[in-house]
Protein backbone atom coordinates (compact mmCIF):
# COMPACT_ATOMS: atom_id res chain seq x y z
CA UNK A 1 0.00 0.00 0.00
CA UNK A 2 1.46 3.34 -1.05
CA UNK A 3 -0.27 6.23 0.73
CA UNK A 4 0.84 9.82 0.07
CA UNK A 5 3.00 11.03 3.00
CA UNK A 6 0.47 13.67 4.04
CA UNK A 7 -2.32 11.13 4.38
CA UNK A 8 -0.37 8.74 6.58
CA UNK A 9 -1.09 10.47 9.93
CA UNK A 10 -4.79 10.67 8.99
CA UNK A 11 -4.86 6.99 8.14
CA UNK A 12 -3.09 6.16 11.40
CA UNK A 13 -5.62 8.13 13.45
CA UNK A 14 -8.47 6.44 11.55
CA UNK A 15 -7.04 3.04 12.40
CA UNK A 16 -6.78 3.99 16.09
CA UNK A 17 -10.40 5.19 16.08
CA UNK A 18 -11.57 1.94 14.54
CA UNK A 19 -9.67 -0.09 17.18
CA UNK A 20 -11.15 2.14 19.90
CA UNK A 21 -14.69 1.64 18.55
CA UNK A 22 -14.17 -2.12 18.20
CA UNK A 23 -12.82 -2.39 21.77
CA UNK A 24 -15.83 -0.48 23.15
CA UNK A 25 -18.19 -2.72 21.16
CA UNK A 26 -16.55 -5.85 22.61
CA UNK A 27 -16.78 -4.61 26.21
CA UNK A 28 -19.76 -2.28 26.47
CA UNK A 29 -19.59 -0.64 29.86
CA UNK A 30 -19.08 2.61 31.69
CA UNK A 31 -15.31 2.88 31.47
CA UNK A 32 -15.05 4.79 28.20
CA UNK A 33 -17.50 5.91 25.51
CA UNK A 34 -16.65 5.02 21.92
CA UNK A 35 -15.64 7.57 19.30
CA UNK A 36 -19.07 7.45 17.76
CA UNK A 37 -20.62 8.27 21.14
CA UNK A 38 -18.23 11.21 21.45
CA UNK A 39 -19.24 12.53 18.04
CA UNK A 40 -22.93 12.29 19.05
CA UNK A 41 -22.13 14.10 22.30
CA UNK A 42 -20.39 16.96 20.47
CA UNK A 43 -23.36 17.09 18.14
CA UNK A 44 -25.71 17.38 21.15
CA UNK A 45 -23.68 20.32 22.44
CA UNK A 46 -23.77 21.98 19.04
CA UNK A 47 -27.53 21.63 18.77
CA UNK A 48 -28.08 23.16 22.20
CA UNK A 49 -25.79 26.07 21.27
CA UNK A 50 -23.57 25.25 24.22
CA UNK A 51 -20.41 24.39 22.34
CA UNK A 52 -19.97 27.77 20.66
CA UNK A 53 -20.88 29.55 23.88
CA UNK A 54 -18.30 27.64 25.92
CA UNK A 55 -15.55 27.97 23.32
CA UNK A 56 -16.11 31.72 23.12
CA UNK A 57 -16.13 31.99 26.93
CA UNK A 58 -12.80 30.14 27.23
CA UNK A 59 -11.15 32.07 24.40
CA UNK A 60 -12.40 35.35 25.89
CA UNK A 61 -10.70 34.61 29.22
CA UNK A 62 -7.48 33.41 27.63
CA UNK A 63 -7.31 36.45 25.37
CA UNK A 64 -7.72 38.95 28.19
CA UNK A 65 -5.53 37.15 30.69
CA UNK A 66 -2.78 36.69 28.13
CA UNK A 67 -2.95 40.23 26.72
CA UNK A 68 -2.96 41.86 30.16
CA UNK A 69 0.05 39.78 31.17
CA UNK A 70 1.86 40.58 27.90
CA UNK A 71 1.22 44.33 28.15
CA UNK A 72 2.61 44.46 31.69
CA UNK A 73 5.21 41.69 31.80
CA UNK A 74 7.02 42.31 28.50
CA UNK A 75 7.92 46.01 28.99
CA UNK A 76 8.69 45.32 32.65
CA UNK A 77 10.90 42.35 31.78
CA UNK A 78 12.75 44.33 29.10
CA UNK A 79 13.38 47.17 31.56
CA UNK A 80 14.51 44.84 34.34
CA UNK A 81 16.77 42.95 31.96
CA UNK A 82 18.31 46.16 30.67
CA UNK A 83 19.15 47.66 34.04
CA UNK A 84 21.45 45.33 35.90
CA UNK A 85 20.58 46.86 39.26
CA UNK A 86 16.84 46.38 38.72
CA UNK A 87 17.53 42.79 37.89
CA UNK A 88 19.49 42.23 41.09
CA UNK A 89 16.56 43.66 43.04
CA UNK A 90 13.72 41.85 41.25
CA UNK A 91 15.24 38.53 40.31
CA UNK A 92 14.92 36.77 43.70
CA UNK A 93 11.26 37.74 43.87
CA UNK A 94 10.63 36.50 40.34
CA UNK A 95 12.38 33.22 41.07
CA UNK A 96 10.20 32.64 44.15
CA UNK A 97 6.90 33.38 42.39
CA UNK A 98 7.73 31.59 39.16
CA UNK A 99 7.54 27.97 40.38
CA UNK A 100 4.16 28.50 42.08
CA UNK A 101 1.49 26.84 39.96
CA UNK A 102 -1.15 29.33 38.83
CA UNK A 103 -3.70 26.89 40.29
CA UNK A 104 -2.39 27.64 43.78
CA UNK A 105 -3.84 31.11 43.27
CA UNK A 106 -7.42 29.79 42.86
CA UNK A 107 -8.54 30.47 46.47
CA UNK A 108 -7.06 33.97 46.36
CA UNK A 109 -8.61 34.60 42.95
CA UNK A 110 -12.07 33.64 44.23
CA UNK A 111 -11.57 35.63 47.43
CA UNK A 112 -10.62 38.76 45.50
CA UNK A 113 -12.84 38.50 42.43
CA UNK A 114 -15.61 36.05 43.39
CA UNK A 115 -16.78 33.26 41.10
CA UNK A 116 -16.79 34.63 37.57
CA UNK A 117 -14.82 35.81 34.56
CA UNK A 118 -12.53 38.09 36.54
CA UNK A 119 -11.23 35.27 38.72
CA UNK A 120 -10.48 33.10 35.67
CA UNK A 121 -8.83 35.98 33.84
CA UNK A 122 -6.72 36.70 36.90
CA UNK A 123 -5.53 33.08 37.05
CA UNK A 124 -4.54 33.13 33.40
CA UNK A 125 -2.83 36.46 33.96
CA UNK A 126 -0.78 34.98 36.80
CA UNK A 127 0.01 31.90 34.73
CA UNK A 128 1.28 34.02 31.81
CA UNK A 129 2.95 36.83 33.72
CA UNK A 130 6.06 35.07 34.99
CA UNK A 131 6.94 33.11 31.84
CA UNK A 132 6.62 36.31 29.80
CA UNK A 133 8.62 38.32 32.32
CA UNK A 134 11.46 35.79 32.32
CA UNK A 135 11.39 35.55 28.52
CA UNK A 136 11.69 39.33 28.16
CA UNK A 137 14.48 39.54 30.74
CA UNK A 138 16.58 36.87 29.08
CA UNK A 139 15.78 38.23 25.60
CA UNK A 140 17.47 41.52 26.53
CA UNK A 141 20.50 39.66 27.87
CA UNK A 142 20.81 37.73 24.64
CA UNK A 143 21.00 40.83 22.45
CA UNK A 144 24.56 40.69 21.06
CA UNK A 145 26.54 43.64 22.40
CA UNK A 146 27.66 44.37 18.84
CA UNK A 147 24.15 45.58 17.98
CA UNK A 148 24.09 47.91 20.96
CA UNK A 149 27.55 49.24 20.12
CA UNK A 150 26.56 49.86 16.51
CA UNK A 151 23.49 51.75 17.71
CA UNK A 152 25.58 53.90 20.04
CA UNK A 153 28.15 54.45 17.30
CA UNK A 154 25.48 55.94 15.04
CA UNK A 155 24.57 58.35 17.80
CA UNK A 156 21.35 56.79 19.10
CA UNK A 157 20.04 58.03 22.45
CA UNK A 158 18.44 55.62 24.92
CA UNK A 159 14.90 55.93 23.51
CA UNK A 160 16.07 55.37 19.93
CA UNK A 161 18.35 52.56 21.03
CA UNK A 162 15.39 50.75 22.59
CA UNK A 163 13.07 51.40 19.65
CA UNK A 164 15.49 50.78 16.77
CA UNK A 165 17.89 48.16 18.18
CA UNK A 166 16.78 46.43 21.38
CA UNK A 167 13.15 45.99 20.41
CA UNK A 168 13.73 44.50 16.93
CA UNK A 169 16.50 42.33 18.36
CA UNK A 170 14.25 40.75 21.01
CA UNK A 171 11.06 40.31 18.95
CA UNK A 172 11.89 36.79 17.68
CA UNK A 173 12.57 35.56 21.21
CA UNK A 174 9.39 37.22 22.46
CA UNK A 175 7.41 35.42 19.77
CA UNK A 176 8.77 32.04 20.87
CA UNK A 177 8.11 32.89 24.52
CA UNK A 178 4.59 34.08 23.72
CA UNK A 179 3.85 30.90 21.83
CA UNK A 180 4.86 28.76 24.79
CA UNK A 181 3.01 31.03 27.20
CA UNK A 182 -0.20 30.92 25.19
CA UNK A 183 0.02 27.15 25.49
CA UNK A 184 0.26 27.56 29.27
CA UNK A 185 -2.74 29.91 29.25
CA UNK A 186 -4.78 27.33 27.41
CA UNK A 187 -3.84 24.72 30.04
CA UNK A 188 -4.69 27.05 32.91
CA UNK A 189 -8.08 28.15 31.59
CA UNK A 190 -9.42 24.60 31.70
CA UNK A 191 -8.39 24.15 35.32
CA UNK A 192 -9.61 27.61 36.29
CA UNK A 193 -13.01 27.00 34.72
CA UNK A 194 -13.48 23.80 36.68
CA UNK A 195 -13.60 25.79 39.89
CA UNK A 196 -13.93 29.51 39.41
CA UNK A 197 -16.74 29.90 36.85
CA UNK A 198 -19.93 28.37 35.44
CA UNK A 199 -19.10 28.31 31.76
CA UNK A 200 -16.30 27.43 29.37
CA UNK A 201 -14.71 24.18 28.24
CA UNK A 202 -13.26 23.37 31.67
CA UNK A 203 -16.69 23.81 33.22
CA UNK A 204 -18.18 21.64 30.46
CA UNK A 205 -15.94 18.74 31.43
CA UNK A 206 -16.49 18.94 35.18
CA UNK A 207 -20.23 19.62 34.77
CA UNK A 208 -20.71 16.69 32.36
CA UNK A 209 -19.26 14.40 34.99
CA UNK A 210 -21.05 15.87 38.02
CA UNK A 211 -24.45 16.31 36.40
CA UNK A 212 -24.90 12.87 34.97
CA UNK A 213 -21.74 10.97 34.22
CA UNK A 214 -21.82 12.04 30.58
CA UNK A 215 -18.36 10.77 29.72
CA UNK A 216 -19.07 11.22 26.02
CA UNK A 217 -19.23 14.97 26.73
CA UNK A 218 -16.06 14.79 28.88
CA UNK A 219 -14.10 13.23 26.01
CA UNK A 220 -15.81 15.56 23.53
CA UNK A 221 -14.65 18.55 25.60
CA UNK A 222 -11.11 17.18 25.63
CA UNK A 223 -11.11 16.79 21.85
CA UNK A 224 -12.32 20.36 21.39
CA UNK A 225 -9.67 21.68 23.82
CA UNK A 226 -6.93 19.81 21.97
CA UNK A 227 -8.09 21.04 18.59
CA UNK A 228 -8.30 24.70 19.64
CA UNK A 229 -4.92 24.49 21.39
CA UNK A 230 -3.41 23.17 18.17
CA UNK A 231 -4.99 26.01 16.16
CA UNK A 232 -3.67 28.62 18.61
CA UNK A 233 -0.18 27.20 18.30
CA UNK A 234 -0.35 27.15 14.51
CA UNK A 235 -1.44 30.79 14.60
CA UNK A 236 1.54 31.78 16.74
CA UNK A 237 3.86 29.72 14.56
CA UNK A 238 2.82 31.66 11.48
CA UNK A 239 4.35 34.76 13.09
CA UNK A 240 7.73 33.04 13.02
CA UNK A 241 7.61 33.08 9.24
CA UNK A 242 7.49 36.88 8.96
CA UNK A 243 10.60 37.89 6.99
CA UNK A 244 11.98 40.52 9.33
CA UNK A 245 11.65 38.14 12.32
CA UNK A 246 12.94 35.05 10.62
CA UNK A 247 16.65 35.85 10.91
CA UNK A 248 17.07 34.47 14.40
CA UNK A 249 15.65 31.09 13.44
CA UNK A 250 18.14 30.67 10.61
CA UNK A 251 20.99 31.84 12.87
CA UNK A 252 23.19 33.66 10.40
CA UNK B 1 44.40 67.15 37.39
CA UNK B 2 42.26 67.01 34.29
CA UNK B 3 43.48 64.97 31.38
CA UNK B 4 42.98 67.94 29.10
CA UNK B 5 45.93 69.70 30.69
CA UNK B 6 48.21 66.89 29.60
CA UNK B 7 47.54 67.39 25.92
CA UNK B 8 50.29 69.09 24.06
CA UNK B 9 49.81 70.67 20.66
CA UNK B 10 49.86 68.00 17.95
CA UNK B 11 51.82 68.30 14.74
CA UNK B 12 49.82 69.79 11.84
CA UNK B 13 47.83 67.25 9.83
CA UNK B 14 47.40 64.95 12.80
CA UNK B 15 43.90 63.51 12.89
CA UNK B 16 44.00 61.18 15.86
CA UNK B 17 46.40 61.11 18.71
CA UNK B 18 46.69 58.71 21.62
CA UNK B 19 48.68 59.94 24.52
CA UNK B 20 50.01 57.42 26.99
CA UNK B 21 46.88 55.31 26.73
CA UNK B 22 46.74 52.54 29.30
CA UNK B 23 44.00 50.02 29.95
CA UNK B 24 43.61 47.82 33.00
CA UNK B 25 40.73 45.34 33.31
CA UNK B 26 39.50 43.97 36.61
CA UNK B 27 38.84 40.25 36.30
CA UNK B 28 37.91 38.08 39.28
CA UNK B 29 39.48 40.60 41.61
CA UNK B 30 42.75 40.63 39.66
CA UNK B 31 43.87 43.54 37.53
CA UNK B 32 45.04 42.64 34.05
CA UNK B 33 46.98 45.27 32.19
CA UNK B 34 46.04 45.16 28.51
CA UNK B 35 47.47 48.37 27.07
CA UNK B 36 50.49 50.24 28.32
CA UNK B 37 51.60 53.72 27.38
CA UNK B 38 50.36 53.79 23.79
CA UNK B 39 51.55 56.96 22.07
CA UNK B 40 50.47 57.20 18.46
CA UNK B 41 49.76 59.94 15.96
CA UNK B 42 47.64 59.21 12.91
CA UNK B 43 47.66 61.71 10.07
CA UNK B 44 44.54 62.81 8.25
CA UNK B 45 43.74 60.40 5.42
CA UNK B 46 46.30 57.87 6.55
CA UNK B 47 45.78 54.09 6.36
CA UNK B 48 47.11 52.51 9.55
CA UNK B 49 47.22 48.80 10.31
CA UNK B 50 47.52 47.55 13.88
CA UNK B 51 49.12 44.11 14.05
CA UNK B 52 50.23 41.97 16.94
CA UNK B 53 49.85 38.53 18.47
CA UNK B 54 46.26 37.41 19.03
CA UNK B 55 44.79 38.52 22.32
CA UNK B 56 47.37 41.28 22.69
CA UNK B 57 44.86 44.09 22.91
CA UNK B 58 44.58 45.34 19.32
CA UNK B 59 40.79 45.35 19.48
CA UNK B 60 40.85 46.97 22.90
CA UNK B 61 42.98 49.78 21.52
CA UNK B 62 40.55 50.20 18.63
CA UNK B 63 37.61 50.32 21.04
CA UNK B 64 39.38 52.93 23.13
CA UNK B 65 40.06 55.02 20.02
CA UNK B 66 36.43 54.63 18.98
CA UNK B 67 35.22 55.84 22.37
CA UNK B 68 33.55 52.55 23.31
CA UNK B 69 35.92 52.00 26.24
CA UNK B 70 37.27 54.83 28.35
CA UNK B 71 41.02 54.32 28.85
CA UNK B 72 42.20 53.72 32.41
CA UNK B 73 44.94 56.28 31.87
CA UNK B 74 45.99 58.65 29.12
CA UNK B 75 43.76 60.16 26.48
CA UNK B 76 42.61 59.96 22.88
CA UNK B 77 42.07 63.14 20.92
CA UNK B 78 40.63 63.57 17.45
CA UNK B 79 41.05 66.96 15.78
CA UNK B 80 42.38 68.16 19.16
CA UNK B 81 39.09 67.23 20.80
CA UNK B 82 39.06 64.70 23.63
CA UNK B 83 37.14 61.51 22.76
CA UNK B 84 34.39 60.92 25.33
CA UNK B 85 32.28 58.25 23.64
CA UNK B 86 31.27 56.78 20.31
CA UNK B 87 30.42 59.33 17.65
CA UNK B 88 28.84 59.01 14.18
CA UNK B 89 31.82 60.94 12.76
CA UNK B 90 33.91 57.82 13.20
CA UNK B 91 32.42 54.39 12.62
CA UNK B 92 33.66 51.02 13.77
CA UNK B 93 33.21 48.04 11.46
CA UNK B 94 33.03 44.73 13.32
CA UNK B 95 34.33 41.34 12.29
CA UNK B 96 31.00 39.56 12.57
CA UNK B 97 27.31 40.20 13.26
CA UNK B 98 27.77 43.90 12.60
CA UNK B 99 24.79 44.28 10.28
CA UNK B 100 21.26 44.30 11.65
CA UNK B 101 19.57 41.06 10.56
CA UNK B 102 16.07 42.53 10.92
CA UNK B 103 16.72 45.25 8.35
CA UNK B 104 17.06 44.88 4.59
CA UNK B 105 20.22 45.99 2.78
CA UNK B 106 18.58 49.38 2.22
CA UNK B 107 17.45 49.59 5.81
CA UNK B 108 20.95 48.85 7.06
CA UNK B 109 22.66 51.41 4.83
CA UNK B 110 20.04 54.01 5.79
CA UNK B 111 20.34 53.24 9.52
CA UNK B 112 22.43 56.30 10.34
CA UNK B 113 20.58 58.60 7.94
CA UNK B 114 17.32 59.17 9.81
CA UNK B 115 17.99 62.91 10.04
CA UNK B 116 18.13 63.32 6.25
CA UNK B 117 15.06 63.93 4.08
CA UNK B 118 13.59 60.88 2.35
CA UNK B 119 14.90 61.85 -1.08
CA UNK B 120 18.39 62.57 0.20
CA UNK B 121 18.46 59.31 2.11
CA UNK B 122 17.35 57.29 -0.92
CA UNK B 123 20.01 58.93 -3.02
CA UNK B 124 22.73 58.24 -0.45
CA UNK B 125 21.59 54.62 -0.14
CA UNK B 126 21.59 54.14 -3.92
CA UNK B 127 25.09 55.62 -4.13
CA UNK B 128 26.56 53.20 -1.60
CA UNK B 129 24.61 50.22 -2.90
CA UNK B 130 26.37 50.86 -6.18
CA UNK B 131 29.77 51.59 -4.69
CA UNK B 132 29.71 48.38 -2.64
CA UNK B 133 28.26 46.38 -5.56
CA UNK B 134 25.08 45.34 -3.79
CA UNK B 135 22.74 46.10 -6.71
CA UNK B 136 19.81 43.73 -6.95
CA UNK B 137 19.97 42.98 -3.21
CA UNK B 138 18.43 46.23 -1.93
CA UNK B 139 15.40 44.42 -0.51
CA UNK B 140 17.28 41.32 0.72
CA UNK B 141 17.85 40.53 4.36
CA UNK B 142 21.39 39.78 5.59
CA UNK B 143 20.52 36.10 6.09
CA UNK B 144 20.32 35.86 2.28
CA UNK B 145 23.76 37.46 1.75
CA UNK B 146 27.19 35.84 1.65
CA UNK B 147 29.80 36.69 4.30
CA UNK B 148 31.63 39.02 1.92
CA UNK B 149 28.42 40.84 1.01
CA UNK B 150 27.56 41.30 4.68
CA UNK B 151 30.92 42.95 5.28
CA UNK B 152 30.49 45.14 2.19
CA UNK B 153 27.09 46.08 3.57
CA UNK B 154 28.63 46.99 6.91
CA UNK B 155 31.22 49.19 5.21
CA UNK B 156 28.46 50.78 3.09
CA UNK B 157 26.43 51.59 6.20
CA UNK B 158 29.53 53.13 7.81
CA UNK B 159 30.45 55.22 4.76
CA UNK B 160 26.87 56.41 4.28
CA UNK B 161 27.09 58.69 7.33
CA UNK B 162 30.22 60.27 5.86
CA UNK B 163 32.57 59.59 8.76
CA UNK B 164 36.09 60.98 8.77
CA UNK B 165 37.59 57.95 10.47
CA UNK B 166 36.82 54.31 9.76
CA UNK B 167 37.87 51.78 12.39
CA UNK B 168 37.93 48.23 11.11
CA UNK B 169 38.29 45.36 13.58
CA UNK B 170 39.55 42.37 11.57
CA UNK B 171 36.71 43.00 9.14
CA UNK B 172 37.71 40.26 6.70
CA UNK B 173 38.91 37.75 9.29
CA UNK B 174 35.90 35.45 8.91
CA UNK B 175 36.00 35.37 5.10
CA UNK B 176 37.64 32.85 2.80
CA UNK B 177 40.99 33.86 1.33
CA UNK B 178 39.76 34.72 -2.17
CA UNK B 179 36.93 36.90 -0.87
CA UNK B 180 39.40 38.50 1.52
CA UNK B 181 41.68 39.48 -1.35
CA UNK B 182 38.78 40.98 -3.31
CA UNK B 183 37.59 42.90 -0.22
CA UNK B 184 41.03 44.41 0.29
CA UNK B 185 40.98 45.68 -3.27
CA UNK B 186 37.54 47.19 -2.72
CA UNK B 187 38.61 48.86 0.50
CA UNK B 188 41.67 50.40 -1.17
CA UNK B 189 39.51 51.61 -4.05
CA UNK B 190 37.17 53.34 -1.59
CA UNK B 191 40.01 54.73 0.46
CA UNK B 192 41.58 56.22 -2.67
CA UNK B 193 38.34 57.79 -3.89
CA UNK B 194 37.00 59.01 -0.54
CA UNK B 195 40.22 59.59 1.42
CA UNK B 196 39.12 58.80 4.93
CA UNK B 197 41.46 58.01 7.76
CA UNK B 198 41.42 54.25 8.24
CA UNK B 199 42.62 52.34 11.27
CA UNK B 200 42.57 48.64 10.55
CA UNK B 201 43.18 45.84 13.04
CA UNK B 202 44.46 42.57 11.61
CA UNK B 203 46.61 39.60 12.56
CA UNK B 204 47.38 38.94 8.90
CA UNK B 205 50.89 40.17 7.94
CA UNK B 206 50.14 40.16 4.20
CA UNK B 207 46.97 42.11 4.72
CA UNK B 208 48.88 44.78 6.62
CA UNK B 209 51.64 45.10 4.00
CA UNK B 210 49.11 45.20 1.16
CA UNK B 211 46.97 47.91 2.71
CA UNK B 212 48.79 50.18 5.11
CA UNK B 213 50.75 53.40 4.84
CA UNK B 214 52.17 52.52 8.23
CA UNK B 215 52.00 49.30 10.20
CA UNK B 216 51.94 49.60 13.97
CA UNK B 217 53.36 46.46 15.60
CA UNK B 218 52.07 45.78 19.09
CA UNK B 219 53.83 43.50 21.55
CA UNK B 220 52.07 40.73 23.44
CA UNK B 221 50.03 41.66 26.49
CA UNK B 222 50.26 44.21 27.95
CA UNK B 223 50.46 45.71 24.48
CA UNK B 224 53.07 48.36 23.84
CA UNK B 225 54.01 49.83 20.51
CA UNK B 226 57.00 47.77 19.54
CA UNK B 227 57.66 49.22 16.14
CA UNK B 228 56.12 51.31 13.40
CA UNK B 229 56.89 50.40 9.78
CA UNK B 230 56.32 52.72 6.88
CA UNK B 231 55.30 50.87 3.71
CA UNK B 232 56.43 53.24 0.96
CA UNK B 233 55.05 51.35 -2.02
CA UNK B 234 52.51 53.04 -4.28
CA UNK B 235 49.16 51.37 -4.92
CA UNK B 236 48.38 49.10 -6.64
CA UNK B 237 51.05 47.06 -4.93
CA UNK B 238 52.68 44.17 -6.71
CA UNK B 239 52.61 41.45 -4.09
CA UNK B 240 55.44 39.48 -5.66
CA UNK B 241 57.82 42.42 -6.10
CA UNK B 242 61.12 42.43 -4.23
CA UNK B 243 60.12 45.62 -2.44
CA UNK B 244 56.90 44.09 -1.13
CA UNK B 245 58.62 40.89 0.01
CA UNK B 246 61.31 42.92 1.75
CA UNK B 247 58.68 44.78 3.78
CA UNK B 248 56.85 41.58 4.52
CA UNK B 249 59.96 39.80 5.77
CA UNK B 250 60.84 42.82 7.84
CA UNK B 251 57.41 42.79 9.46
CA UNK B 252 57.51 39.04 9.97
CA UNK B 253 60.84 39.38 11.79
CA UNK B 254 59.39 42.02 14.03
CA UNK B 255 56.28 40.04 14.77
CA UNK B 256 58.46 37.01 15.42
CA UNK B 257 60.25 39.05 18.03
CA UNK B 258 56.92 40.12 19.44
CA UNK B 259 55.89 36.49 19.82
CA UNK B 260 59.05 35.55 21.68
CA UNK B 261 59.09 38.45 24.13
Amino acid sequence: MNLPVRLRPVAFIAVLLIIWQAAVNCHPGQLLPGPWGVVRGINDLLRHGLLLKYVVASLFRVTWGFLLAAVIAIPLGLAIGWYRRAEMAFNPLVQIFRPISPLAWIPIAILWFGVGDLAAIFLIFVGCFFPLLVTAMSAVHNVPSVYVNVGRNFGLGTADLVYRVIYPAVVPQLIIGSRITLGIAWLVVVAAEMIAVNSGLGFLIIDARNAGNRYDLVIGGMVIIGTIGLLLDLGMRSLERVKSFRWSYSEN
Amino acid sequence: MSTEALITAPAPGVKLRTEHVGMVFERDGKSVSVLEAIDLEVRDGEFICLVGPSGCGKSTLLNVMGGFLPPTSGSVTIDRELVHGPDPRRILVFQERGVFPWLTVEGNIGFGLSKLSGAERDQRIAHYVQMMRLQGFEQSYPSDLSGGMKQRLQVARALAVNPDILYLDEPFGALDSVTRLIMRGELLRIWQTERRTIIFVTHDIDEAVQLADRVVVLSSRPAKIQDILTIDIAHPRNISSARYLEHRDDLLRKIGLAYTV
